[in-house]
């Protein structure tokens, strides 16, 4: 009891203490929208994610420190398509902040600005946990990460009128490098089209449309139900026939499916990054696309 | 294919005659370099087609009509199989006044649960609405869970809830059953809270700026349910009042936790309840007041619960009610000065050892103390007692919409009179996704 209410005391003294915070807080709710935010606003914002690269965005829950994130927060950067639906809406109701409601000025969906793939013609949960606005996995096609970030810059010059000249200048700059980056990275990845590999989930699909890999086969059954040992059986059967380059799977997958399928049939294990954090080389959305393609090509040879 | 032709054709329309023989080479090789050009193009074009058939193709499927706007609607449907040593029409808590609330074990054998039917939407810019309906499966009735709106647009972390809604006392209480760790209430919410308690009310409710969660509310309900009156009690002020907050964080990217203080005061007027040890029905006139200390930590490896998490709750609960117990409040209707300091407690743990199966342990206990009563003769179920519980529990959920959980309990409520429960019970989720609350 005692100490409870000396928790009080501190927290009350804590909210009293509280500085006018002189940065834009962003909540991000993936570490890739967190790390273009920090791109576009600099010094300017104090970004947080909600969830980190060893966390499924799907299985989240509204703990405590997420709602006190998002009371305070002046923009939040979600990919949306349901992809948070089992949190995010709690934040919304719980969080008391008017300012980043559905619909306001400071609400981004990501997957809403751009085309989505695998966009489902029948939807029923026998088919899994699909989500029946499309894939939300879409930052990691690079050219959505240019049209989401247009969407940002937008944002950030409207909600934060006086540091509109730096968010355009941080822009352009941004803009050029991706640009040229993406150049790059066209070029780099010409060996990758048309080369099959096995995903974990339905995570990669913009990448490997981007890319022009092909998908051979995942190791969950069905999006969001993990791996079934008759699954996996299947799988190594179809790859003995048309064996896949590689299987890859994301960090916060279980790397035990993987080598499972991999032992059988000496196709090799390809973790990747997946979003930004996923690898040490991964450091911001450049270092993303680097290993990504990097540890790709490595098992093209 | 054609394309390449023109281009070679204009580059050689292009090139002066007189310098082709010496500048062979070089015009191969700019030749050679706008082919390239040329194929890169013909690439982004194709992919800019591609895109463009995908958007056509998603505006194709968007929906165009109405139900559009439908709200989200979700069914959950559950079912037990129940083995029980006891009767279960002969269930009570020896030492606590009978709630009169739903806190029984269901039948012997197979009964379906409480269907639930929720429906949720932003109603506009400003409020949210819920309503979650229970239909009963045996006396054919339908209530009302929860029916509220709450707030959207009130700034500096502030949320108003109007309607019926489950109160904010403790940490369970807040939770549908459907989403429970255990297929029963702890006993310390069977005897404080009557199961579990639904207030119509209002909750203001206000989150600080801070970076440590903090929230600061208040509650103001009729008192529609025990403790309070369980009649009409025609007051038009509040008859039920509570007061809550709750701290709550992260320790790196493993741990989180959250502890809560509530205490509900009610001035509970003639509310009746059935002695089945002396067959009466008595009735207490008062006041009514509950505190209620909870905490919860949940630990996942960086905060990644699919392959292993472990979650665990407790709850303590401190009520003193002090007024005038009437002995067969419809016929002889005898007064008797009454005061009583009562307690109870549980912890429990659950852990998911491997993707899709939870297993968990909880330990109850209550403690009724010695009510003082001027002729506790009158009252043998009154007697002090200290009602306590082991639960054991292993779920299987094959997705995030179903759970199959098999539960054992060794159940003291009943004094010197040990039920062994066995129950097998299935939850299952239809319709639009549900969040997961803390």
């Amino acid at each position: 009891m005692k100490t409870a209410f000396k928790l009080l005391l501190s927290s009350v003294a804590m909210a009293l203490a509280a500085p006018a915070v002189a940065a834009l807080n962003v909540f991000a709710c993936e570490p890739e929208w967190a790390a273009l935010a920090q791109e576009l606003g600099g010094d300017k914002v104090a970004v947080f994610s909600a969830t980190s690269a060893q966390q499924d965005p799907h299985r989240i829950e509204a703990r405590p420190s997420l709602i006190s994130r998002m009371r305070n927060a002046d923009l939040l950067i979600c990919s949306g398509s349901e992809l948070e639906v089992g949190w995010l809406p709690l934040l919304f109701t719980q969080g008391g902040n008017d300012r980043v409601q559905p619909g306001s000025s400071g609400y981004i969906e990501a997957s809403q600005y751009v085309v989505k793939l695998e966009v489902p013609r029948v939807i029923d949960r026998s088919l899994g946990d699909i989500h029946p606005g499309g894939n939300p996995h879409v930052h990691l096609d690079p050219r959505n990460i240019a049209k989401v970030g247009q969407v940002i810059t937008a944002r950030l010059e409207q909600i934060d009128a006086r540091n509109a000249d730096t968010y355009r200048a941080r822009a352009e700059n941004f803009n050029k490098r991706w640009d040229a980056a993406v150049e790059k990275w066209r070029q780099q990845a010409q060996p990758l089209k048309g080369m099959a590999i096995v995903v974990y989930h339905k995570d990669m699909s913009y990448f490997i449309n981007w890319a022009g890999l092909r998908e051979a086969g995942s190791l969950e059954p069905k999006p969001g139900i993990p791996p079934t040992p008759t699954h996996l059986a299947e799988l190594v059967e179809q790859m003995k026939r048309t064996p896949a380059k590689a299987v890859v799977y994301s960090p916060y997958n279980n790397p035990g499916a993987a080598q499972f399928l991999s032992q059988r049939t000496s196709i090799p294990v390809v973790p990747l990054p997946f979003t930004v954090g996923g690898t040490p080389k991964a450091k911001d959305l450049f270092g993303l696309f680097d290993d990504t393609i990097e540890r790709l090509l490595a098992a093209a040879k | 294919m054609h394309r390449n032709v023109l281009c070679a054709v204009a580059l050689a329309a292009a090139t002066p005659l007189g310098h082709a023989q010496e500048s062979l080479p070089q015009v191969r090789e700019e030749l050679k370099k706008l082919q390239e050009q040329v194929k890169e193009l013909e690439g982004r074009v194709k992919d800019a087609e591609d895109t463009a058939t995908q958007a056509a193709a998603q505006a194709a499927v968007r929906p165009q009509t109405a139900s559009a706007l439908n709200p989200g609607v979700s069914v959950i449907l559950n079912g037990v199989y129940a083995n029980l040593s006891k009767d279960p029409t002969t269930y009570r808590i020896n030492g606590f006044v009978a709630t009169m609330g739903d806190v029984a074990p269901p039948t012997r054998g197979f009964s379906l649960g409480e269907s639930e039917l929720g429906f949720a939407a932003n109603i506009d810019h400003n409020f949210r609405g819920t309503l979650i309906a229970s239909v009963s499966p045996d006396n054919d009735t339908i209530g009302v869970e929860e029916g509220y709106i709450q707030t959207l647009a009130l700034p500096r972390g502030f949320t108003i809830k109007a309607g019926r809604f489950f109160s904010a006392i403790g940490y369970q209480n807040q939770i549908h059953a459907h989403a429970w760790d255990f297929t029963d209430a702890p006993l310390a919410m069977r005897v404080f809270l009557g199961g579990q308690l639904n207030e119509d009310g209002v909750q203001f409710r206000w989150v600080a700026p801070t970076e440590l969660y903090w929230d600061l509310g208040t509650e103001l309900g009729r008192g529609r349910a025990f403790p309070a009156s369980l009649s009409d009690s025609g007051k038009n002020g509040a008859g039920s009042l509570n007061f809550f907050t709750h701290i709550g964080g992260d320790v790196g990217d493993s741990i989180s936790w959250q502890t809560g203080l509530s205490h509900l005061r009610t001035n509970p007027s003639n509310r009746t309840f059935d002695d089945p040890t002396a067959s009466v029905t008595n009735s207490f006139t008062g006041t009514s007041r509950l505190w209620a200390l909870s905490g919860i930590l949940k630990w996942a490896p960086n905060g990644n619960s699919t392959h292993n998490n472990l979650k665990l709750q407790g709850e303590y609960f401190h009520r003193n009610e002090d007024g005038t117990l009437v002995f067969d409040s419809p016929g002889a209707a005898v007064p008797n000065g009454y005061n009583s300091q009562q307690s109870g407690w549980y912890v429990q743990g659950v852990y998911q050892f491997v993707p899709m199966w939870r297993a968990g342990y909880r330990y109850d206990q209550v403690d009724s103390g010695s009510a003082a009563i001027d002729t506790p003769a009158s009252f043998p179920s009154l007697a002090g007692y200290k009602p306590k519980k082991h639960t054991l529990m292993v779920d299987w959920s094959p997705s995030e919409f179903s759970r199959i959980r098999l539960q054992f309990a060794r159940d003291y409520s009943r004094m010197n009179e040990p039920d062994n429960q066995i129950f097998l019970q299935y939850i299952v989720s239809l319709g639009a996704h549900g969040a997961h609350t803390f």
